[in-house]
This record gives C-alpha cells, structure tokens and sequence, in this order.
C-alpha cells in the first residue's frame, strides 16, 4: 500500500540523535577515534606546525637544533628579500601555466575532443596510452624522459639525425619539465573533458553542422557552454597538483644552476639538504596558504556546477 | 565546399591523433628494449644480444629484492591501517547521527588535499625526525595512513550509505553486538567497497616517492621507488641494466592493480584523488 509507505519511514527512522543500530554516541566516538588520532597528528598537526616553525630558528644540526629559538617574522621577512625564492616562484608560475592550465588542459581537451569521433579500437589504445602515463611509478618515468632527452643517444635527438646532440634537459631544463609534466598528468583532464562531452547533447551539435557553422564556432557557441564548469573545476585540482609535485626534482634536480629549482625542490634543498628548517617552514606556510586558497574556490566553484 | 571541409577536418584529426600517440609512445619505448640488451644504453634500439640476464642480476641483488618487499610492507601496512580505521570512522559517521558530520568531512578531505606534497614536506620531516622515527617503515605508514584516510572514509561512507539498515536491525533485535554486526553484516555486504578502498590505497603507496625519500634513509629499508634511484655502476655511471629491468619488474603490480579495477569498476576509479 503506497500511502503507508511514509508513515513507516517516519516509525523507522525517529529523531536526529537516536541510530538505529544501538551504536550509541559514545562508541560511534570510539569507532572514529582511531582515524581522527591519524588525522590530527600527521595531517592537522603539522600544518598547524608550520606555523610554529616558520616563526622559529630551527636547524637540522647545530646549537639551534638543541633549542630552537622563536625569532617572530625575520624568517618571513628574510623569504620576501630573498631573490632565490621569487625565482622560484616565478619558476614554478611558468611551471603551473605552461604544463597544466594551458598544456594538460587544451591537451587533455583536444585529445578528449578528436577521439570523441574516431573507431573504438583507435579510441581505447590511445587512452590505454595516454593512461599508462599518468599511472607508471614517478621515479619510473623520470628515467624514461630521462633517456628520452638523453644527450648521447636519446631518442628525441636521434629523431632529430644528431648524435650527440643537444643535452635537453641542462640546455632548456623547464621546457623539459613542462613537457614531462603535460606527458604526464594529460590522462585526468582527458577523461575528465570526455565525461563532460559526452554531456553535449548530440542534437546541437548536429544542428550546429546542418547550420554550417565552423569547428571553432561549434566549439565557442555549442560545447563551450557545457563544459565550462568541468573546466574550471579540472584547472583547479590540476593547478593544485602541479603546484605539490615533486616529480621535476627527479628529472633535474632543480638544476643546471637553479634554472629548474620550482618551489618543489627548492623547499626540498633549503630544508632537507641544507637542514634550514626555520627559513623552510616560512615557505612552506607561504605554499599552505596558496593551496587552501585554491582548495577553497575549487569547493565553491563544485558546489556551484553540482547546484547548476 | 562542405565535403572538403569534412575530409580536411577528419585529415586534421587523424594527424593530431597520430602526433598525440607518437608523444606519448616515445619515452615508454626504453622500457621495452633496454631489459632486453646485454649492453643497454639511453638508445631505443632492437637488442644486438637479446638477453634475460638482467633478470637474474636483480635476483642476486640484495638490496633490489630487499626494496621490493620494503613496498610490499609499506603498501600493506598502510592498506590495513588505512581499511580498518576507515571502516570503523565510516560506519559510525554512516549509522550515527554526530552533530556536524558532513562539514567535518569535507573538512578533512580540504586538508588532505591542502597539507600534501611540497606543502607537507617541512613540518612532516620535522615531525618525524622529532618523535625518532627517521629511518623507521612504521613511521612511514602512519604518515601515509594519514594523509589517505579522509578520501577514504569520504568514500567508504558514500558505500555504506548504501546499505540498508534493516540487516542491523533484526540483528540487534537478536542480541548482537555493534562489533559484531559490523563483523558478521556490514564487513561482509560493503566488501566491494572496502577491496576498492584496498585497491586504491595499495596503488597510492606502492607510487608514492616523497614521504619514504625524505624518511628513510637506510638502503635496506627504502622501497622500490626511492632504491631505483641508486643504482650505479663501479665507474659511477647509471646502472641502466638494472634500472631499466628493476623499473618494468616494479611498474607491472600498478599497472595490473589499475587493469583489475578498471575492468570491474570502469574510469571512476581514477577519478578520485592522487596524491
């Protein structure tokens, strides 16, 4: 009897406080404690950390590793004069835009675009391509552009008919990076920007034809507007991404003579190799902030497409 | 007019379709010649003496055999911390109604993806090396345990919503105890859930190079990931025999693990975070 139906839920399911299943509030705590406990002490903790150590003149070795003193904002107002670290934020803007916004994300798109249309055999070994990229270990990878621009026998300038050729990645080392990188993480925006064609419906896009308007035109006036969400949400996670990769460190190490020091490595060298905990911690609190920035919108813009 | 347009636009496809697969087979080729070659260089080249030695030379190297376990204990440690503490988080916050449960999570799930990576490296290294557990696997495990678990519990609790209540009830009508309805029931019924869980947590691990790099740093206690990169030979050059073969010998679980998951569980899988 469909009437009862509603009555019954409301028996079943009573107030907001009580469970159904007699877990009570205080063991339902203890069955989230083991999980809140790992959170707070490796997740919480050391972001709220940060900012104890950036305020600090904390070393790996020496007196100050003994007992660090609190030395307020000279660590911050050390980093803002520091001409090493705006290269490497500068490096690391290059970075971001070249390989993600622009390079995975029209990649990814085109790439998502042209297969839309092409036989399913063509269609799966391209992906099957494309995805094998994006899942092989990091450290795998880095050995294969590694050999790829290999300056004796590489495969790019064997290509190109010089052996020895060019050493790419100590002549052009963010060229290298940002191709690497597109190499790389192209695969989520793909997938993603297939997901959102495939929610165009077929009907404009054959009207679009019959009218006789261009690729470019189709593109603007009939895709554009529905995949305009997916974009800015799929720019976002890959900006926050690229941002936190460590990767490039493994093809360059950040060199030839800091040229491809991202904030990545150079976090990495000041904290890890050169033992700065202090100066780091300023840093890395800089990078905290940038990544909840971005978290942020990109939350605000999901709640906006979910909502649309 | 319109038919060229057509032919040039498929020509225009195909020719960027071909420039995409070239871009993206090239660099993958090394890994199919160079294990094969009895004298390996950067070159992609049919092997001269095609060779399986290389094979056998990771087997009588201790520290390459010894790193492959180490990945086996880190992703293992990890994917029952991560499973157990998950699951219990995930049915509480399912079954019970804790004020704030929803902000909480997406809470969490904001910091796992904010405190990652370069952001992390400071204070995490800092954190361990202050509690004495540089150089320690369980150290490791727990620092990966807890920047997984939030996407874990998010997606274990999406699973477990899923489940109707009514099993529970008549079992709690029959006397069982939460423990043992969440043993003998909910374990059982959201045992796809948690394999994917598993799955993606072993997969994440097995990858992860940052936290074991800047953690361990004994050769007998660095997983496959971090060990790769120090394979030298006498003169100091890149040992590409065993570098090249180690790299396919390491590579070939992921690349099953994802095979496994995509043919039961399609894209979504991938979808979710990488860290």
């Amino acid at each position: 009897l469909p009437p009862a139906e509603p009555e019954a839920a409301v028996l079943t399911r009573p107030g907001p406080t009580s469970d159904v299943v007699g877990l009570g509030r205080w063991r339902a705590v203890g069955f989230v404690a083991p999980a809140l406990a790992l959170i707070g002490v490796f997740l919480i903790f050391p972001a709220l950390w940060t900012l104890y150590i950036g305020a600090t003149d904390f070393r790996l070795t020496g007196a100050a590793a003994q007992a660090p003193r609190v030395v307020g904002l000279d660590n911050y107002a050390r980093v803002l004069r520091d001409p090493s670290f705006y290269r490497s934020l500068w490096l690391t803007l290059v970075f971001v835009l070249g390989s993600a916004v622009i390079g995975q994300n029209a990649f990814g798109f085109a790439l998502a675009y042209a297969l839309r249309s092409t036989r399913q055999a063509v269609r799966r070994g391209i992906e099957a391509l494309v995805l094998l990229a994006w899942i092989l270990p990091s450290s795998v990878v880095a050995f294969l552009w590694i050999a790829l621009l290999d300056r004796d026998e590489g495969t790019v300038n064997v290509l190109l008919g010089q052996t020895p050729g060019t050493a790419w990645l100590i002549a052009y080392p963010m060229v290298g990076i940002i191709l690497f990188n597109i190499w790389r993480g192209t695969a989520f925006s793909m997938m993603l920007y297939s997901a959102a064609l495939s929610s165009v419906p077929p009907s404009h896009l054959e009207t679009a034809r019959l009218a006789g308007s261009s690729t470019a035109q189709t593109l603007r006036d009939v895709v554009l507007p529905h995949i305009r969400r997916y974009a800015l949400t799929n720019t976002l996670l890959i900006t926050l991404w690229t941002f936190n990769d460590f990767t490039p460190f493994l093809l360059t190490a950040g060199g030839p003579n800091h040229r491809s020091e991202v904030v990545a490595a150079y976090i990495y060298n000041t904290a890890i190799v050169g033992g700065d905990m202090g100066y780091s911690g300023a840093i890395s609190l800089l990078v905290l902030l940038i990544n909840l920035l971005l978290a942020l919108v990109y939350l605000r813009a999901a709640r906006a497409r979910r909502s649309a | 007019m319109s038919l060229v347009r057509t032919v040039l636009g498929r020509i225009a496809t195909y020719v960027v379709i071909a420039l995409c697969t070239a871009f993206f087979a090239l660099p993958l080729l090394w890994l199919l010649s160079a294990p094969f070659d009895a004298s390996p260089t950067y070159a992609v080249r049919v092997p001269e003496h095609f060779t399986l030695g290389s094979f056998a030379e990771i087997g009588r190297n201790p520290y390459a055999l010894r790193s492959l376990v180490n990945s086996v204990l880190l992703a293992g440690g990890t994917m029952l911390v991560v499973v157990v503490a998950a699951a219990l988080a995930a049915y509480a916050l399912s079954r019970v109604r804790i004020p704030g449960r929803d902000a909480l999570l997406y809470l969490l799930l904001l910091l796992s993806s904010v405190v990652t990576g370069t952001a992390a490296m400071v204070p995490i290294f800092l954190l361990i090396f202050q509690l004495n557990l540089i150089d320690s696997r369980f150290g490791v495990v727990l620092v990966l345990s807890g920047g997984l678990l939030p996407a874990a519990i998010f997606l274990l609790k999406d699973f477990i919503d899923t489940i109707p209540r009514s099993y529970e009830e008549s079992a709690r009508v029959f006397g069982a105890s939460p423990l043992q309805i969440l043993r003998d029931i909910v374990v059982p019924i959201a045992r796809p859930g948690l394999a994917t869980i598993a799955v993606w947590t072993v997969v994440q691990v097995w990858g992860s190079f940052l936290t074991p790099f800047i953690l361990l740093r004994d050769p007998e206690k660095q997983p496959a990931a971090v060990l790769v990169r120090t394979f030298y030979t006498e003169g100091g050059s890149p040992n590409l025999a065993l570098i090249s073969t180690f790299s396919v010998l390491y590579s070939i679980p992921v690349v099953l693990m994802y095979l496994v998951a995509w043919s039961r569980y399609g894209f979504r899988f991938h979808g979710g975070i990488k860290s």
